[in-house]
């Protein structure tokens, strides 16, 4: 492959062009001592058939989810993606695009990544939301330098319900920023706060949580703002149809993971990190956000804006140092909120929480499982115990062709059921699971 | 030619409505199977009240609305996009083929380990393959953008010093560097230090030596630099950062240059990060995402984000290396931008070493030659001779009361995306162009003279650049008054 455009007669005109000889004089400057005087230990480049026969291959040593039936979450889900969100965020004219520096050139993009802003506060009933992040993770991370920012509090107060991939983020980076994490303990499932000190900048809870549960989110909100705290909610964006949105549960900051949002599961990204927050929070924000205003004609049009916050102009004082963000999947995004709609949002977590509470059902029935929280209500997503080592359980499940879990602990499995599984897949699930876990 | 020196769009319809404004109620686009289980009631405290106030639209309305927001929109594929320090190279389709392949999309990132051995093994080899063109030990593929791997790489340091005793209070970082850079750093817990720029735009190294001690942690750099020289002191630079224990990291934004013929490896560097999204054509997707694997020597490994990918030569199987109690953790949710990941690994093998190799050389003879062409209207900002990119100045304008800016407008005009204008921030009225290895002669012989004609305008008739741009679906945007008047959302 080489997509270099220059013939050899290019090559010589422009290097005399240029006053020389040869291209070895175009790394003149580069001291010997550090020149690579050998070939790179990399094989020689394919031909684009040649390519695709080795992609193929990698691919073909895969089980991927057209072979098997998807009852797995913990952060990445299963759901429907339409035709259109990808022929429409595909088009090559937004994906070779970048960065909207230029706005007059850019409009396409910026008009809808203020789509999707308005989408995110129509979900959460939140004030403000930027262009994205990288991840659920990672906003998590965000929203927790902006907690600390707004309270001038350093100690984070996290449910143990919380994901343990968003808890470890927030360890990673906090080696860094300096902020201390405490946890929250869970009661029958749920977390329990007694009291949350004075000297909590935030405390995070996810809602439903990560073993599939609907926390009492109300008071445990209230609870953080009567200490001053910043209300910080992990929320599952295709919930929202059905669940009180996070402005209502009394949350100041919202995160979530936006894979759910019509993008594909790629092995654990691209996804989207989905952020909001109230005003208060506006200028603590991170990374992009999109602004309308008027150009010399007085004709409305878009803009990156609030720039003041960002690393290019604020450099080491900036509110993140994020540049690149998930543009692309936010734009899939877009589409997809607007090919559900209200009623299609509602429908989605409707048929959600009743196929999650129909499987859970079947399953608690069985001998050979339980359910680790019988009386926590859920959305999508609960816990199961198996009679046998969930690894093996779930190994035992892959090869009857069901993709179970993540494995939640020693004992316990998740189990996710999106709106794309039916009854009779359902079904056959349980079945399977009794002859994987007996 | 399309999109070479004339205009690529014409004044149209002004932007189109919002989905908001072409809503109706009752009409829809999504369609579901008919719930075949007994429906359950969400419980009262936690139901939602009303209807989510998302767009009510016909498929058909979707279609038009977003292929009108494509058409406004320029990308590579519409036209020439030398956009300074962010490598706008040709994005293959061939990448998009593959990353397609259901045996990458669709896998769940909480498959069994034996039912993913092809990702793995792509992922293993695409990380040899970066540590050979780095010159580095192991890579970790987690970062998800640039500045996610900066801030990787910092964190790496520090726990590397603490490690040894102490994780030091301070990164050097150049006058001319990008944003992230001190944006990372405080991040990371460290005081930025700037270091300026001699006379030749290389870092000084008198005064670097100055500035160090042992309160530093490392210094940031790219090379070439971000003005497009390469930095010929470099070994000296590592010989005065390694002397007081310090690490070298090396911000990857200008490794395209000198792919095959340097390694920051063998320049010094300790660590280094890559953008996927620039040197190895990823597409830049309109701001993301992009993929920052970070990679460090030997003696760094440990400090890794936890998991790397393993390899088993005895069983031949690849797994998830979690054991790693030095690690910084993890720094994102799951392995990274895998799907970007699949599309450098295309490019970089597909590529192959000697053509690997003529990627930085063709980068650098297409900034070099589009430099010559222009350089008596538009004058380097620095004498040294440019690499893949060049800073040149458009001061000597502003006599005529046109800015940098300015030209940018009008070159949009002229059927060109404008070079990155005011950066680096050191030089006055900035125009830093990289026209990327996968311009014709034509095109630039095209963008040089367009910009020549601008000069030209500048100094007899300069209305044309003020009043630029007139072909686009907007002129002039009103940046302050978007700031000053917020409306963030409908």
């Amino acid at each position: 492959m080489q997509f270099a455009p220059h013939t050899d007669d290019d090559i010589r005109g422009m290097l005399e062009a240029c006053g020389l000889a040869s291209v070895d004089e175009l790394y003149a400057d580069v001291p010997a001592a550090v020149r690579l005087e050998r070939d790179l230990s990399i094989p020689q480049g394919l031909s684009e058939m040649e390519l695709v026969a080795e992609m193929r291959r990698l691919a073909g040593r895969n089980r991927n989810l057209d072979d098997v039936v998807s009852i797995a979450g913990g952060g990445a889900y299963d759901h429907y993606d339409p035709s259109v969100g990808w022929a429409l965020a595909g088009r090559s004219e937004i994906y070779t695009s970048y960065t909207p520096y230029q706005p007059e050139l850019s409009q396409g993009v910026l008009q809808a990544l203020f789509e999707y802003q308005s989408m995110i506060c129509e979900l959460t009933g939140l004030d403000v939301s930027n262009a994205s992040l990288y991840d659920g993770p990672t906003a998590l991370v965000e929203a927790v330098n902006m907690a600390r920012s707004a309270t001038r509090r350093d100690r984070v107060l996290v449910s143990q319900g919380l994901d343990r991939r968003y808890l470890h983020t927030l360890e990673s980076y906090g080696r860094g920023s300096g902020y201390r994490i405490d946890t929250a303990p869970l009661s029958g499932g749920v977390t329990s706060v007694a009291e949350v000190g004075e000297d909590i900048a935030a405390l995070v809870v996810q809602h439903p949580s990560f073993w599939g549960n609907l926390e009492p989110i109300s008071e445990l909100f209230d609870s953080a703002h009567r200490a001053g705290a910043r209300a910080i909610h992990v929320f599952d964006p295709l919930s929202l149809g059905v669940l009180r949105p996070p402005a209502d549960v009394g949350a100041d900051i919202a995160v979530a993971e936006g894979q759910v949002l019509g993008n594909h599961l790629n092995y654990g990204g691209p996804y989207l990190g989905v952020i909001a927050a109230r005003s208060q929070d506006v200028r603590r924000m991170p990374g992009r956000i999109v602004g309308e205003t008027t150009d010399v004609e007085g004709r409305p049009g878009y803009v990156l804006t609030l720039q003041a916050r960002e690393q290019h102009i604020r450099r080491e004082k900036a509110a993140s140092n994020i540049c690149t963000n998930q543009t692309l999947m936010a734009v899939a995004a877009t589409v997809y909120m607007s090919w559900l709609g209200p009623d299609g949002l509602a429908e989605v977590g409707s048929q959600c929480l009743a196929k999650a509470t129909y499987a859970a059902e079947r399953l608690g029935s069985l001998s050979c499982a339980e359910l680790v929280w019988p009386d926590a209500d859920c959305f999508k997503e609960f816990a199961v115990r198996p009679g046998r080592a969930p690894r093996d359980v779930q190994r035992g499940l892959f090869e009857a062709g069901f993709l179970v879990g993540p494995i939640a602990d020693a004992e316990s499995l998740l189990v996710a059921v999106t709106e794309r599984r039916t009854r009779e897949e359902i079904d056959r699930f349980v079945k399977a699971f009794e002859e994987a876990a007996s | 030619m399309s999109g070479v020196g004339a205009p690529v769009r014409t004044t149209g319809p002004p932007v189109p409505a919002t989905l908001r404004e072409v809503s109706r109620r009752g009409r829809r686009a999504w369609s579901l199977p008919e719930m075949d289980v007994p429906p359950v009631e969400v419980p009262h405290e936690h139901r939602r009240e009303g209807r989510v106030g998302l767009p009510e639209v016909s498929e058909r309305d979707l279609v038009r609305h977003f292929t009108r927001l494509a058409q406004i929109n320029f990308g590579i594929d519409t036209g020439f996009y030398p956009l300074g320090s962010c490598s706008m190279k040709y994005n293959p389709k061939v990448a998009e083929t593959v990353a397609a392949l259901p045996g990458f999309q669709r896998l769940h990132p909480h498959q069994p380990e034996e039912t993913v051995q092809g990702a793995l093994e792509m992922l293993w080899r695409l990380e040899r393959a970066l540590c050979e063109i780095t010159g580095m030990h192991r890579a970790t593929l987690q970062p998800p953008a640039g500045a996610s791997g900066e801030l990787t790489g910092l964190l790496i340091m520090r726990a590397f010093h603490e490690k040894q005793g102490s994780p030091r209070a301070k990164v050097l970082i150049p006058d001319s560097a990008h944003g992230t850079n001190p944006a990372s750093v405080t991040l990371a817990g460290y005081r930025a230090v700037q270091v300026p720029s001699d006379s030749r735009g290389l870092v000084d190294l008198g005064r670097l030596e100055k500035v160090v001690d042992d309160d530093v942690a490392g210094l940031m750099l790219t090379n070439p630099n971000t003005l497009g020289l390469f930095e010929e002191e470099i070994q000296a630079v590592a010989a005065a950062m390694h002397r007081v224990g310090a690490l070298l990291y090396y911000d990857g934004a200008n490794l395209n240059a000198v792919l095959g013929r340097v390694r920051p490896g063998d320049m010094g560097f300790d660590i280094v990060h890559m953008n996927t999204h620039k040197t190895f054509a990823t597409p830049h997707g309109g701001g993301g995402p992009g993929a920052g694997p970070v990679g460090v020597t030997e003696r760094l490994e440990p400090f890794l984000p936890a998991p790397v990918v393993g390899f088993d030569p005895e069983g031949q199987r690849y797994f998830w290396d979690s054991d790693r109690p030095d690690s910084i953790g993890r720094v994102h949710g799951f392995g990274g931008n895998f799907g970007v990941l699949v599309r450098a690994y295309a490019y970089v093998f597909g590529h192959g070493r000697d053509g690997l190799r003529e990627v930085g050389e063709r980068a650098v003879l297409n900034a070099n030659y589009l430099a010559t062409r222009v350089k008596d209207a538009y004058p380097l900002a620095y004498p040294g001779r440019p690499m893949h990119e060049f800073v040149a100045t458009a001061k000597r304008f502003r006599s005529h009361g046109v800015r940098a800016m300015d030209i940018a407008k009008r070159l949009i005009d002229l059927g060109f995306h404008p070079p990155t204008v005011y950066f680096p921030l050191v030089v006055e009225e900035a125009l830093m162009v990289e026209p990327t290895e996968t311009e014709s002669m034509e095109t630039l012989d095209a963008f040089a003279e367009a910009l020549l004609q601008v000069a030209r305008e500048a100094e007899t008739d300069p209305e044309p650049l003020h009043e630029a741009p007139t072909t686009t679906p907007v002129r002039r945007l009103d940046e302050a008054k978007a700031a000053r008047e917020l409306k963030l959302h409908w």
